[in-house]
């Protein structure tokens, strides 16, 4: 009666292996942009390296690489486990691996050749999207065919979280890979401006979310109870929050853009709702803590379990400071400041990091047949990464008060009195060398982890194909008592279940979004706002390739620090020809969004070629190349054109003379430059972003 | 800023809906059997090479 049937190991343990090199590669690049920040020489010089363009590669390597992997990981162990069956298709799981790592070679490789969109933890050009969505669909088949096959009749909770996670992420990455290709490598987005914010940044919080949050949610609720060998706390709680959690996380993605130019009633929605949210993750906080009940003293002799509790504090910590920065007058000092920083931190290194941890301790040992090699490095692995984590966290949340609070300072007599940038920038400097102790920390914890599992691997044997055997499911099913109730029936319907999940999180999105897009009223138009020239428009394009994005602000709040530092505060329909935004999320350098006219043409010239002799102290890198590299004109025809499909209104024809009027416009450039004794030919790329920058923010005249 | 009436109205309405279906959803016995899915996970039927009959005790 019993069928026989082998798990699939392998795939697990590859993913594992890829979890553990990718984390330690996308650390690394954390610690070396970390130490940029207060030792610039290490962008060492050269275009691919500096901050700019690396600070992505960070990014993407331990979301998609890292967590990424990580995630597969615990989907391919715990799913076949729960549902009694063999992944659908061994070809799949293997197209899924090796897709997914040649997705992440592929970023590695473009993102420091300057191959970017812009959008943050999105970085990566159309043709790695499409690779992203191709791969996503293969790992969804591969899921789902396992559902379909299974022989265990209800799904367990990690499961809903599974399903959630698959349907959401497809959502988000399609809506946000909305590019309009230009050539191999560049694209436009098709959304402008204050739309094009709100759709980054209901991408990215619920990347957060339905990436960072769900699977893990999920796999915390198998691997808990297994290393615990406790059930779950509360069924009720797992339904009541998991609908809650995934309903409610969607509407939070405008508190990223708190104060700034997106309608106000998108931004009141976002508050409230990330205030609201705080319910359900700690419901999962709580359901994951209570497990432990009558199992703590596992916890004081198993360093995996201390993991996995540090862990899960993390993400009710992070799941409380994230509504309370939620909040209007709280985001208002911490926007733009390495708070937010720090916020990410706590839920990357204590949630995302320790629970890879926990789970890589106890999963590998089982699949290699063997004991974990250091039960004691395991144990100073825990500790220094926890110490590692407040040593990261605890600087930064210094460094953004102090800065955050340092540029809303006014004399007595009224005017700011830390009127230079630079200044809130070097006051916290040493905080920047504590978190990269931190960051160090957390980094070396992860080298004494990756030798502790080599030697548990070489001491043990691989179980590849790990026998099984469970009853099939029967032909006919007669739900009995409970089971015929509403949640136990979806319990058993996967593909409701799926469609179910896609609507919940399909209102959020909706509500905000169609309403900015189609009501005019929401970006008010704004007559002498016109298109960017066609040099302009290929210095902006150099902006976006340098990531200048990274550390530059262009969007002024409506504060009198701000007014008084950067000029009138920015209007929603100065930005209806931007595609991509570039209202920026952190202030590492000064907001640049009203920079025109500011400084001469030899100002920005010196600066950018060496940002130390107009501003001393400077931790911005040199852009030496952008002098001597020549601007590639052959694109401007194309581009020109894209704009206009886009709806920017760019005459008929314009394409035609849009290299005349570029050079025209160089031209007069390089001989201002010459009266200020600064010889340089008007083809350079340099010239192109001085365009670029003379002309933010000079569209609208403030009184 | 008008669109405020109609969003607290739509809010309002909504979470009176998820009220109803929460009291609905207790009150028709969902919460009977709030053991099984718990432990459910914690039995699995792996085998060793050297075990042939079905354990249903997990193995630490």
């Amino acid at each position: 009666m019993t069928e026989k049937f082998h798990y699939d190991n392998k795939i697990v343990r590859n993913f594992a292996i890829a979890t553990i090199i990718w984390g330690i590669v996308g650390m690394t690049v954390g610690l070396l942009i970390a130490m940029q920040l207060f030792t610039p020489s290490l962008n060492m010089g050269s275009q691919y390296t500096t901050f700019g363009r690396i600070r992505p590669l960070h990014t993407n390597a331990v979301i998609f690489a890292f967590v990424g992997n990580a995630i597969f990981m615990g989907v391919y162990y715990s799913l076949q486990r729960l549902l009694k069956a063999r992944m659908f298709s061994d070809v799949l799981s293997y197209i899924h691996f090796w897709g997914w790592q040649l997705i992440i070679v592929a970023t590695a490789i473009t993102l420091p050749l300057g191959f970017t969109t812009s959008h943050e933890y999105a970085e990566m050009e159309w043709p790695i999207d499409i690779g992203i969505t191709l791969i996503w669909v293969v790992f969804g088949i591969n899921m789902f065919g396992t559902i379909i096959k299974r022989r265990e009749k209800h799904m367990y909770v990690a499961i809903w979280f599974y399903i959630a996670t698959f349907v959401t992420v497809a959502v988000l990455h399609i809506v946000n890979s909305i590019e309009l290709p230009i050539s191999a490598f560049k694209s436009y987005y098709v959304y402008a401006g204050v739309q094009d914010a709100l759709v980054q940044w209901w991408y990215g919080h619920n990347a957060v979310a339905f990436f960072l949050t769900t699977p893990y949610l999920g796999m915390m609720y198998y691997f808990l109870p297994k290393m615990a060998e406790r059930p779950v706390y509360s069924y009720k709680l797992s339904i009541l929050h998991f609908w809650s959690l995934i309903f409610i996380y969607i509407w939070a993605g405008p508190h990223h853009l708190l104060y700034t130019s997106l309608p106000g009633w998108v931004q009141s929605l976002s508050v409230v709702f990330s205030v609201m949210l705080i319910a359900p993750s700690w419901g999962g906080m709580i359901n994951g803590l209570l497990t432990l009940r009558g199992a703590w003293d596992k916890v004081r002799e198993d360093p995996r379990l201390k993991f996995m509790v540090v862990g899960i504090t993390a993400y009710g910590m992070a799941t409380f400071e994230g509504p309370m920065l939620a909040f209007k007058q709280i985001n208002a000092i911490a926007h733009y400041t390495d708070w937010i920083v720090a916020h990410v931190h706590v839920g990357a290194l204590g949630w995302n990091g320790f629970l890879t941890f926990g789970i890589l301790y106890w999963l590998i040992p089982r699949i290699y047949s063997t004991e974990l090699y250091s039960k004691k490095l395991a144990s100073f692995h825990f500790w220094i990464g926890t110490l590692g984590i407040i040593f990261y966290a605890v600087p930064l949340y210094f460094a953004g008060f102090t800065q955050g609070l340092m540029w809303k300072e006014f004399t007595p007599e009224g005017v700011l009195r830390y009127p230079n940038f630079l200044e809130t920038v070097i006051q916290i400097i040493p905080m920047y060398m504590l978190r990269a102790l931190g960051g160090a920390l957390y980094l070396t914890g992860v080298i004494v982890m990756t030798y502790n599992l080599i030697k548990t691997m070489k001491a043990g044997k691989l179980v590849a194909n790990e026998a099984a055997e469970a009853q099939p499911l029967p032909a006919v099913y007669v739900p009995q008592g409970s089971d015929k109730k509403v949640h136990r029936f979806l319990e058993r319907k996967p593909m409701l279940f799926l469609v179910l999940s896609l609507i919940v999180i399909l209102i959020g999105g909706m509500v905000e979004m169609m309403p900015t897009f189609t009501i005019k009223s929401n970006i008010p138009t704004i007559s002498s706002v016109k298109p960017y020239t066609p040099l302009e428009l290929q210095g902006r394009d150099i902006y976006i390739r340098e990531g200048c994005v990274n550390c530059h602000s262009q969007m002024i709040r409506p504060f009198r620090s701000e007014t008084e530092r950067y000029g009138e505060y920015s209007k929603g329909g100065e930005f209806v020809y931007d595609h991509p935004f570039l209202w920026g999320s952190k202030r590492t350098g000064p907001d640049l969004q009203r920079e025109g006219g500011k400084y001469g043409n030899a100002w920005h010239y010196n600066h950018l070629y060496d940002p130390q002799t107009m501003s001393p102290g400077s931790i911005m890198p040199p852009y030496e190349w952008l002098i001597n590299q020549q601007l590639d004109t052959t694109t401007t025809r194309s581009k020109i054109s894209a704009m206009r499909s886009l709806g920017v209104p760019y005459p008929e024809g314009f394409e035609s003379k849009a290299n005349t009027k570029l050079d025209a416009q160089a031209k007069g450039i390089a001989a201002d430059l010459k009266q200020n004794n600064i010889k340089v030919k008007s083809d350079r790329e340099i010239i192109a972003i001085i365009a670029y920058l003379q002309r933010l923010g000079t569209d609208i005249k403030a009184k | 800023m008008n669109m405020i009436y109609l969003l607290i109205g739509f809010s309002i309405l909504l979470a009176l809906i998820f009220l109803i279906a929460f009291f609905w959803a207790s009150r028709s016995g969902q919460n009977d059997d709030l053991y099984t899915p718990a432990v459910r996970m914690l039995f699995d039927d792996e085998l060793t090479p050297e075990q042939e009959e079905k354990s249903d005790e997990d193995h630490a």
